[in-house]
């Protein structure tokens, strides 16, 4: 498990184990796991997922037709030159991702964040939905 | 026939199978552990770090109901309670529940020269964020030698 701490004093560099390939992206860093709660209905697909500390600029939603990736990035101000005592949250980057499927209308995902709770709503395709059928008499 | 995909999620659930048989090792071996420590994976996760003059606690306890929220703090024992009420969607039909439901309590045990009168809390963007003065360092005191 990578021994990255958080809280990280604000004049700290990066943590040190943190590596770069060539084109200079972070190779070593961990990620958090948000807990997600997954629900569907008529309409479509309902996702709550825990992302405490991310603010709503630092989310990052992409969604095509195959996959959902959501990730965010968790920004606390802290004070200079803090120590970290003790840490059960090790990164500071959220990420998690799931395949969708094609009755899924990607173009009009709408989401919101409250207190740390990011909402993501994918309706289903509007002619894909579920539609009663009324019985004439005959 | 692996997606990077199911690979990372597979990564992730080893992670906590190794966490688990570590844990389960320790326990064979009784090291002691602190007698107000909780369990790994409690809600919520909660992070402590310290400058000289203050000790900041973050708790990562996104979505609750600030009126239900209590922080309290006894010499150097900071006790936080609350309630996280996740909302159920009867008509759904649900694929996975993993987020946490219900009252939470835990108690931290700080560095023994915080200042108890002096505790400030924030809630913001699902962190609490309680920060504790730490007293001046005594001075030391002359010992007269009779």
């Amino acid at each position: 498990m990578s021994d990255q701490v958080t809280p990280r004093p604000a004049n700290k560099p990066a943590t040190e184990r943190s590596g770069e390939n060539r084109e200079g992206r972070d190779t070593t860093q961990s990620f958090l796991r948000p807990p997600v709660d997954i629900f569907e209905d008529a309409d479509g697909i309902t996702l709550h997922l825990d992302m405490p500390g991310v603010a709503r600029d630092r989310v990052k939603i992409d969604a095509d037709r195959q996959t959902l990736s959501i990730e965010g990035a968790i920004q606390i101000p802290m004070a200079e030159g803090m120590e970290a005592i003790y840490a059960e949250v090790h990164s500071t980057q959220y990420r998690r991702s799931f395949t969708l499927s094609g009755e899924l209308d990607t173009e009009r995902v709408d989401a919101s964040l409250n207190d740390g709770v990011l909402t993501v709503r994918i309706p289903r395709r509007a002619e894909l939905r579920p539609r009663k059928i009324e019985v004439r008499a005959g | 026939m692996f997606t990077p995909l199911t690979t990372f999620e597979n990564l992730f659930d080893e992670l906590g199978r190794v966490d688990q048989g570590l844990d389960d090792w320790f326990g064979r071996w009784s090291v002691p552990a602190g007698i107000r420590s909780v369990a790994r994976g409690t809600f919520p996760a909660t992070n402590v770090g310290a400058t000289d003059k203050e000790v900041h606690v973050y708790l990562f306890a996104p979505g609750l109901d600030a009126k239900k929220l209590q922080v309290s703090i006894q010499q150097n024992l900071l006790q936080v309670s609350g309630e996280r009420s996740v909302q159920h969607n009867e008509r759904a039909t649900y694929f996975r529940q993993e987020r946490y439901d219900g009252a939470f309590r835990r108690v931290i045990t700080l560095p023994e020269d915080v200042d108890p009168d002096k505790v400030e809390a924030a809630y913001r963007d699902g962190v609490l964020q309680i920060s504790v003065r730490r007293r001046e360092a005594a001075r030391p005191r002359r010992i007269e030698i009779k």
